[in-house]
């Protein structure tokens, strides 16, 4: 007889909440071995790899790749076969192994199922004397691998009858006399305030930990609960605590219950207790915030270093890029490019390399003298010791907008390329970034950028540009328009081209040159033949 | 800004040889060094080719145990086995050993159950064995200060006035290449120096320092900077497991015999990542690890040993299964684990008893107590 096992996501980085599966080693009816790789995860962190923690069959991949689960979901199942050859001989898990089984394969996998593998998540609250609620979940082991969901804690019960003398809950303060009881304190007269608040409705935004629990929701001194950081936030934005609905632990009152007054402001001094109950429920959440961190946090570091260390110039030109369109038809043709993607961006990509080819200077890099070893980069000095570093090899970058973010990947030394080497480098490149596969190699060591922004639909932008580099070219999308064409109003392919360049580096004159001449190549080809 | 403007100081690449101490090479050759001569049996070889095979085992359940959820993190050891173990192998029982969070091989030469190195990364104790039994001190997470601990320790060495007698001991203090950009390293220095300490400073410069290269770090190769504080620096080959052994002993006997401190740096390379929580991939290249791989610290010894016909292949399959066969038992121990008992947190406190913890504890069983179920005593 089999047993069929769960696997649920690991924390595996300590605090992480979620995590994507990327990839599947194993498929249903596989043998996996303990510590055997089984699947790919992406955290905030990084891309692990999960070995199985059971010997046997693979039962069921309960999670799709693409998909991001939270921390604590079940993600395979295995059937372990009768010698138990994984893991200690589950002792108090023979309980709570029928109910596994029993449970529908496929079924949304909830807080409840067990993890065999682990002892102390295998007492069954249900086996102990004098427990009645047979809805609450088990209790969520806190030490390793799964956190504490939030929301997903319920407080035990206390004991009805006071605790004797020096236990005091609930107060930190040792106080020489008993406080009252939790449930007498709610019916006892209290300063106003106090009173107020413990007439109230439970506050329904913190689910059932707050509405289950029995702490006073003040303490004896009148003033709201709340952290001091809480209050002097309040204080800051001039938000009256004791108007707030706490929806912290013991009802003390959070930053974002602070946060929510400030955004519903016309409701906050409407009216005493009673018409404030209903106010946060039937409020919308106004403001969102979004942690910054990773690729975000990446991002906004290089566009701040670079916006505010780099003087950026941009310069826009329209083009009728007709022929270009038409040439890329005709590449598509050849056999050269049967088997690879040839898009405008090809020709766009090797009419600036022809223009570094003619204008090396454009492909270059600021670098300020390394004073006191500083090596925070650019810097924002404009003397002593800086030089220009031109560059006679192209790394091209390629901006691509990811799942994770904005990135700039790299073709190393595309200046060497031929036209179909090119192609496939930049799908190569593309299908890389695609499959979240660029490594640092990639991302580094860029000497100049093309941004696609024709790829939302829009015309054109002031690019910034990627730090270390001196110029980034833009292109718009490419569309219909009226156009005079050989002295007669016709319909023809345009875009629009934007350059932005580091005018320590490059002055108008330069800028404009190159700008000139891309345009000049994607008018007409036949220049990108003269000139490469 | 280019990465080449920051990176790059001068003079901490590769050494000439001449300057690394080395007497295995990764080809498997047995080299002498003049300073370092190591007479060792073939028995002996074989020790330690178990020692660091087991302990890789060890430390790949590990990993794998926190990628399943069952430790909260792990500082792997991979591809630093010869420096500790070499290093470990060279104590003897009256030296102590102040370690950081990632000497789990010398955890194992000094006989500290590897369970309780899991346990403390389970979260289930703080590290749960007795330093004074062990020789080896509680793992410290504080980067650097254990080479203050240290310090005072073989001061207080000095100072039972055993140096140069049989009883003789020296603190040995673990440490990292990052750890030598703190304060506290650098005040044990200077302390350790002025005193004549007899202590051993061993570096395992394992090249990045989470994600700082060595680069950024020290414009010197760092056995260089005992030279400034006034006692001799040492760099070996870390991935050597000969080298580490005779060096350390060497100069464990120098301190032992009063002559003060030494700086071995061991010139090593962590293979995975600096924590399970670490991504390496993000700040170092594959290249990098493809070079450091072919310096393997097991398989030169392994080579070693083919080429001197001293162990066979039945030696070598019987190591690899009693390795896995203990991380299989580990495994299972390590997934055993009772929970800790609440108050145990008031145990260790204070080595006798203290009233203001007597009533705290008290307080709290009390608090324990006042639940309908499940009470304090699970």
């Amino acid at each position: 007889m089999s047993e069929r096992k769960q696997f649920k996501l690991p924390d595996v980085g300590e605090g992480l909440t979620e995590a994507e599966i990327v990839k599947w080693h194993v498929r249903v009816g596989d043998q996996v071995e303990v510590n055997q790789t089984i699947v790919e995860i992406e955290t905030a962190k990084a891309v692990v790899e999960l070995p199985c923690p059971f010997e046997g069959t693979v039962g069921e991949l309960l999670v799709e790749e693409g998909t991001t689960v939270d921390v604590g979901v079940p993600i395979i199942s295995v059937d372990v076969g009768a010698d138990g050859s994984a893991g200690p001989a589950p002792s108090g898990g023979a309980a709570a192994a029928p109910a596994a089984e029993a449970a529908p394969a496929g079924a949304t996998p909830v807080e409840a199922v067990p993890h065999e593998e682990v002892p102390h998540e295998e007492v069954p609250q249900a086996d102990e004397p004098g427990v009645v609620q047979p809805e609450q979940p088990k209790r969520q082991p806190v030490l390793v691998g799964y956190g504490v969901k939030p929301g997903a804690t319920k407080r035990r019960p206390r004991k009805q009858s006071s605790p004797p003398a020096p236990a005091t809950p609930a107060s930190s303060t040792p106080a020489p006399s008993p406080s009252p009881s939790p449930s007498v304190a709610q019916a006892a007269p209290a300063p106003a305030p106090a009173a107020a608040q413990a007439a109230r409705p439970a506050p329904t935004v913190g689910g059932s930990d707050a509405a289950s629990r029995s702490y006073p929701q003040v303490v004896d001194n009148g003033m709201p609960l709340a952290k001091p950081p809480v209050r002097k936030m309040a204080k800051d934005l001039g938000v009256d605590l004791s108007t707030i609905t706490g929806t912290g632990p013991r009802g003390s009152i959070t930053r974002e219950d602070v946060q929510q007054a400030l955004a519903a402001p016309a409701e906050a001094p409407a009216a005493a207790s009673g018409a404030r109950a209903g106010a946060p429920a039937t409020t919308g959440v106004r403001e969102e915030r979004i942690a910054v961190r990773g690729v975000r946090k990446a991002t906004a570091n290089a566009m701040v270093g670079s916006a505010f260390t780099a003087p950026h110039v941009t310069e826009f030109l329209q083009v009728d890029v007709t022929r270009t369109v038409e040439t890329v038809r005709r590449l598509r043709e050849l056999p050269e490019f049967a088997d690879v993607k040839v898009s405008p961006l090809l020709l766009v990509a090797k009419a600036l390399l022809t223009a570094v080819a003619r204008y090396p200077m454009v492909n270059s890099a600021w670098v300020d003298a390394p004073a006191n070893g500083a090596g925070n980069g650019a810097g924002n000095g404009t003397g002593g010791g800086a030089e220009i570093v031109v560059k006679h090899y192209v790394n091209l970058g390629i901006a691509a907008a990811t799942e994770r973010g904005l990135i700039v990947p790299n073709v190393k030394d595309a200046h060497t390329l031929t036209l179909p080497e090119l192609a496939w480098a930049l799908a190569e490149l593309t299908a890389k970034v695609r499959a979240g596969k660029a490594t640092p190699a990639d991302l580094t060591g860029g000497t100049i950028s093309i941004t696609n922004v024709g790829v939302f639909g829009v015309d054109t932008g002031t690019p910034i540009l990627t730090p270390g580099e001196s110029a980034i070219l833009c292109i718009g999308q490419i569309r219909d328009m009226p156009w005079v064409h050989e002295g007669e109003l016709a319909v023809r392919k345009v875009t629009t081209l934007a350059l932005s360049f580091d005018h320590r580096v490059i002055d108008g004159e330069l800028g404009s040159k190159v700008l000139r001449d891309v345009g000049a190549m994607l008018e007409d080809p036949i220049h990108l033949i003269a000139w490469s | 800004m280019t990465i080449d403007s920051v990176r790059g100081a001068p003079g901490t690449g590769e050494l000439a040889d001449s300057e690394l101490v080395q007497l295995l090479t990764p080809e498997g050759e047995r080299v002498d060094h003049p300073d370092y001569p190591l007479d060792i049996t073939a028995e002996q070889v074989r020790g330690l080719y178990r020692d660091l095979v087991t302990v890789r085992r060890i430390d790949l359940e590990a990993v794998a145990l926190t990628r399943q959820g069952e430790l909260g993190i792990w500082a792997s050891l991979l591809g630093q086995e010869a420096a500790q173990i070499g290093s470990g192998r060279a104590l003897t029982d009256t030296d102590m050993v102040f370690p950081t969070y990632r000497e789990h091989a010398v955890a194992y030469c000094r006989n500290v159950p590897p369970l309780n190195l899991l346990g403390l990364f389970r979260g289930v104790n703080h590290g749960g064995w007795d330093p004074k039994d062990h020789g080896f001190h509680l793992y410290t997470i504080v980067i650097g200060s254990q080479t203050l601990h240290a310090t005072g320790y073989a001061m207080g060495i000095q100072r039972d006035g055993v140096l140069g007698s049989d009883k003789a001991g020296a603190t040995i203090a673990y440490f990292g290449d990052g750890a030598t950009s703190q304060g506290d390293v650098n005040e044990s220095f200077v302390f350790a120096s002025v005193f004549n300490a007899p202590i051993v400073f061993f570096c395992q410069n394992n090249q990045w320092a989470i994600s700082e290269p060595l680069e950024k770090q020290s414009r010197i190769p760092l056995y260089k900077r005992a030279q400034g504080f006034g006692f001799p620096g040492v760099r070996v080959d870390g991935n050597d497991v000969f080298a580490c052994l005779a060096v350390t002993q060497k100069s464990l006997a120098h301190a032992r015999d009063g002559q003060g401190p030494t700086l071995i740096e061991a010139y090593t390379y962590r293979m995975g990542a600096h924590t399970t929580t670490d991504d390496p991939t993000r700040y170092r290249l594959k290249a990098e690890e493809e070079s450091w791989k072919a310096k393997d610290p097991i398989e030169r010894v392994k080579k070693y040993l083919v080429k001197e016909g001293e162990a066979d292949e039945a030696f070598f399959a019987d190591v690899e299964a009693e390795a896995k066969r203990m991380a299989t038992e580990l495994r299972k121990a390590c997934l055993a684990l009772p929970d800790p008992q609440p108050l145990a947190i008031f145990e260790h406190v204070y080595a006798d008893p203290h009233p203001m913890i007597s009533e705290e504890q008290e307080q709290f069983a009390a608090y324990l107590a006042s639940f309908e179920d499940e009470g304090t005593a699970r």
